[in-house]
């Protein structure tokens, strides 16, 4: 026997303790491992705290362990700890195993004798596991310092410049014309009502004329290789029919075009806009983009208006879509949501009733530079309103759509009471489920609202019909709906009803994240590495998430994750190198028959066909050590290094009390 | 093929008879064969299962088993498992006994338990429930009908009412929307009808309630005729023979309660669709309805189609645009333009 093995068994507190008899558990490695090379088997409260690390970097200095089991947590939580201090003792960290009897063992059964029969096994298979480990040696890598930011919305906008004024260049893609996202359709943002484009504007501008940032607008990813570090992304930059070096932003091109047509993005519908268009005054860059479906000349062959008009011979009409391919170490993703399609809860009529309004569109009434020029009016374009009612929750908490809490329509429907009652001195009704106010000086808002007179009923509104039932309702909006606190249902007609909606993963996150290589939870928000402590890390190194795309949130909250991830997209680039896991998979040439399966398999693309020899051979730079390819290899040819077959064959002989010596 | 079980149901036969003559006489220039299931018995309507659920869903399975064993789908020519029911009540109950007894293992076992003393037998699932309007909208299209109008509604206005048993709770996913279903507007407009924006086409009419409790169903019918008439509808079209006998037979009781003077026929989507086809009032069983429709049709009268004067250019609308028109089944919608 070669090997000295120490095996380290954690109580966790009573996490462990409490179901396992630990004691026992170490005492009987000590006793029955004895001639696998276990030399000692020690047990402790917290192996993870400090007295517990020090405790095996002495067993390994003095008794000369060669290798370690450390039976305890998953090693999703601990395993870098252990290996850490392997390597502090001199150990290479490779030859450390963890034994799961946390996750597996003592928080899923509890029954104790039980429990602690399992974990022995469990042990026994790290022990035997362990012995067939080979040490190896991280792999250094240089980090690319670029850093791309998907998504041009605050969030982006934030992320972009922290990392721009540390002096790195950002390439910030956005797939509108312009960058400002939802925030620039708002026209005031709460609790503070300060002025959205106000605030918004100089950090686009500063966005846009900073050395440091490649802006590129009207431009979408649409490829993404490699991994952290030297990440290769392809972006497709659509042809905006203007030579952006010759145009100055004047605007006679719009001015001069014949074609109006609705303005569904930036407008939410409710405004028009030409056909070549900057979607607002502010917009950076401020150079327009044509709109090929609607546009006279691509439709019918003439017109070239634009053309005509252009001082400075800008409009190009035969500029193609171009293909862009950068390099950079990091990626930030601030991809934002979508508003939930709210003539989904047909009940309420929106689509059908044109005194509905949605949130969105809302925002552009009562914006100075929207449609109405800020006049809180109803779809004629002319009569105010003299009662609203604004409903809570569209489309959120709602087990027939969305299940999740929005997070921001109790204080938006909170902001829009208070425009309403401002600017028109309306009866104002806010129909709510439950009021949700938490944040700095939020709730002091609310009571600012309650105090100005705004009715609140709480309960889930059934229906917004245009059938009156009773004289007073002739020619009204009546919202049917129950109203929890006096316990009945009441009808209350109203001249303008606005709809909270909530917000939605955007409809192509799936395929996004696919792209970028993360995930997305159930509802379809893309999953943080940790809800808690690492929320804006992905499990994909070097691929980090911010703003609505991570989850529904507010401005504040927005800005935050945005500087968040510019911290750590920094700290990666400072480090200026970063060591990928050496857990590779290595082929055989003499075993390889050339077959090519893995080829193809190969979710990162590293693995290369060598026609000369003809066998396949793997680029350990991409190999990210999925094993796909070793489970596919017919011939048996590809080994996993972490993942031998020695291994794993040891370790269910372990796990099957094989190993013990009989009795 | 365009051959379907037909399950007929008890008021088809007796207050519905208008709605089985005009269902008649608009099969054949649509191409429909309807097989009527041998020996069929009633669905128990809207009140047994209420009372005792296995007799009830026994009672409604019996048809379905009947009717499986009739014409078993097939590959190739002959079969169908397609069950029409005209009555939204007899639909919403065999699709609900079909819908129950694969959710709930124990109840088909029960079910068939009982079936099986009259030597019959039924597997959930095997068979697609579906109503009339469904089959004309879907299976024949909206392209079809139109092509079969030779006398166009032109200038009859009426309120499309759908009814609530019809879209809810739609365990197949059949229906456009389930609180303002599209499909019977769609068809009437189809036949020329000016077809008006109707809130309350989901809406109850009282059911059984004008037997129960007919202050309450007096009520509901108000609110169907009180509406429909403000808004100036000549007529309310149905495809449900409850839907059609309450706001028919009631009407006269319901302005006596309110000391109101509504007189808001209410005719089946059938008759109407029989005459635009061309077929004779008579035929189309017109005239058994108790709130007469006679006004109503003398403005489609005219054996000449009504020309529509072309209409005045519109005054440039001055107020915001309306969003676009949502519907679950979109991709749908979009193959019957």
């Amino acid at each position: 026997m070669t090997e000295r093995i120490g095996v380290y068994v954690c109580h966790c507190g009573s996490n462990i303790a409490g179901t396992v008899d630990v004691v026992d558990v170490a005492n009987w490695a000590a006793e029955k491992l004895g001639h696998q090379g276990v030399v000692i088997a020690r047990d402790y409260k917290f192996m993870c705290s400090s007295p517990g690390q020090e405790l095996i970097e002495k067993d390994i200095k003095e008794l000369g362990l060669t290798r370690v089991v450390v039976a305890a947590c998953s090693p999703h939580l601990h395993e870098k700890t252990f290996r850490t201090a392997a390597k502090n003792a001199g150990l290479n960290p490779y030859l450390v195993e963890l034994a799961s009897i946390r996750e597996q063992v003592s928080w899923v059964h509890s029954d104790k004798a039980v429990a602690t029969a399992k974990s022995k096994a469990v042990v026994s298979g790290a022990v035997s596991r362990v012995i067939e480990n080979a040490p190896l040696e991280e792999i250094k890598v240089p980090i690319n310092p670029n850093t791309l930011v998907v998504g041009g919305g605050i969030a982006g906008i934030q992320a972009a410049l922290e990392i721009a004024n540390a002096g790195f260049r950002v390439y910030l893609v956005e797939r509108e014309p312009s960058i400002g996202g939802h925030m620039a359709q708002f026209d005031k943002t709460f609790p503070t009502l300060d002025c959205s484009a106000c605030i918004l504007t100089p950090r686009m501008v500063e966005a846009g004329t900073h050395p440091n940032i490649t802006l590129l607008t009207w431009s979408e990813v649409v490829n993404v290789a490699g991994y952290v570090g030297n990440f290769n992304v392809t972006i497709k930059k659509k042809a905006r029919f203007i030579n952006e070096e010759l145009c100055t932003g004047c605007g006679i091109c719009q001015e001069k075009c014949p074609k109006k047509v609705v303005d569904d993005v930036y407008e939410a519908g409710l405004g028009y806009r030409k056909a070549v268009y900057t979607p607002f005054a502010q917009a950076v860059p401020n150079f327009p983009v044509m709109d090929k479906e609607n546009c006279t000349y691509f439709i019918k062959g003439t017109c070239k208006a634009c053309e005509k008009f252009c001082p400075t011979n800008a409009i190009d009409f035969n500029q193609q879509d171009e293909l862009i391919n950068i390099d950079v170490g990091n990626i930030v993703l601030a991809t934002g949501y979508d508003l939930f399609d709210a003539r989904r809860v047909s009940n309420y009529g929106y689509g059908r009733l044109p005194n509905v309004f949605t949130s969105i569109e809302f925002e552009r009434l009562s914006n100075a530079a929207g449609p109405t020029s800020g006049n809180i009016v109803l779809r004629d374009g002319k009569t105010v309103p003299k009662s609203v009612g604004i409903i809570h929750c569209v489309g959120s908490r709602d087990r027939n759509f969305n299940n999740y809490c929005s997070v921001i329509c109790c204080m938006q429907g909170l902001k829009f009471a208070h425009l309403v009652h401002e600017r028109t001195g309306a009866t104002v009704y806010n129909f709510y489920i439950d009021m949700r106010t938490a944040y700095k000086t939020y709730d002091e808002f609310y009571q600012r609202v309650l105090e100005e007179g705004t009715l609140f009923v709480r309960g889930k509104v059934a229906e917004v019909t245009d059938a009156a039932r009773y004289s007073n309702e002739k020619g009204k909006l009546i919202i049917q709906t129950e109203d929890t606190l006096a316990g009945k249902q009441r009808r209350i007609p109203v001249d303008m009803v606005i709809l909270s909606s909530g917000l939605q993963p955007r409809h192509d996150a799936k395929e996004v994240g696919k792209m970028f290589g993360i995930s997305c939870s159930t509802d379809g928000w893309f999953t943080e590495r940790h809800p808690k402590l690492d929320p804006v890390a992905t499990m994909t190194e070097g691929v980090f998430i911010v703003g609505c795309a991570q989850g529904p949130k507010d401005i504040p909250s927005s800005v935050a994750q945005g500087a968040a991830a510019s911290a750590r997209v920094l700290d990666k680039i400072l480090q200026k190198e970063v060591a990928l896991e050496p857990i590779k998979a290595t082929i055989n040439k003499e075993m390889c028959s050339g077959c090519r399966i893995c080829n193809g398999l190969c979710p990162f693309n590293a693995i290369a066909f060598l026609a000369d020899d003809n066998v396949s051979e793997i680029n350990p730079a991409l190999c990210q050590g999925c094993g796909t390819c070793v489970a596919a290899c017919p011939a048996g040819a590809i080994s996993g290094m972490g993942f031998s077959d020695e291994q794993i064959i040891a370790q269910i002989d372990g796990l099957l009390l094989r190993n013990l010596e009989p009795a | 093929m365009n051959k379907y079980l037909l399950y007929p149901g008890c008021s088809m036969e007796s207050s519905a008879k208008a709605y089985m003559e005009s269902m008649n006489a608009i099969v054949e220039p649509l191409d429909l064969h309807f097989e009527e299931i041998d020996d069929w018995n009633c669905c128990g309507a809207t009140e047994y299962l209420g009372i005792n659920l296995i007799p009830a869903y026994s009672l409604i399975a019996r048809n379905l088993a009947l009717a499986a064993k009739q014409s078993p789908p097939v590959n190739g020519t002959g079969g169908t498992r397609t069950v029409v029911a005209p009555c939204s009540a007899c639909y919403l109950n065999l699709a609900k006994a079909d819908h129950y007894m694969q959710e709930r293992p124990s109840l088909g076992a029960k079910v068939n338990e009982a079936l099986a003393a009259g030597n019959l037998q039924y597997k959930a699932g095997t068979l697609d429930v579906r109503h009339l309007i469904d089959i004309l909208v879907y299976d024949v299209g909206l392209e079809k009908i139109r092509d079969a109008v030779v006398r166009p509604l032109h200038g009859l206005k009426v309120a499309p009412y759908m009814g609530c048993m019809l879209p809810r709770p739609d365990y197949q996913h059949r229906w456009s929307d389930h609180e303002h279903p599209t499909e019977l507007d769609d068809l009437l407009r189809a036949l020329g009808a000016d077809v008006i924006d109707y809130p309350l086409t989901t809406n109850c009419c009282g059911g059984h309630m004008t037997q129960i409790g007919p202050e309450t169903a007096f009520e509901l019918i108000r609110r169907l005729v009180a509406d429909a008439d403000e808004r100036g509808a000549q007529m309310m079209v149905t495809v449900c023979p409850m839907c059609q006998m309450n706001v028919d037979a009631y009407q006269n009781e319901m302005n006596h309660f309110f000391g109101t003077d509504y007189h808001m026929p209410i005719l089946f989507f059938t008759q109407l669709m029989g005459l635009a086809f061309g077929r004779e009032p008579k035929e189309l069983g017109i005239g058994m309805e108790l709130v007469s429709a006679r006004n109503a049709l003398a403005n489609i009268g005219v054996e000449e189609p009504v020309t529509q004067e072309p209409a005045a250019p519109k005054k440039k609308d001055e107020g915001l645009p309306m969003p676009r028109r949502w519907t679950r089944h979109e991709g749908r919608k979009e193959a019957l333009k």
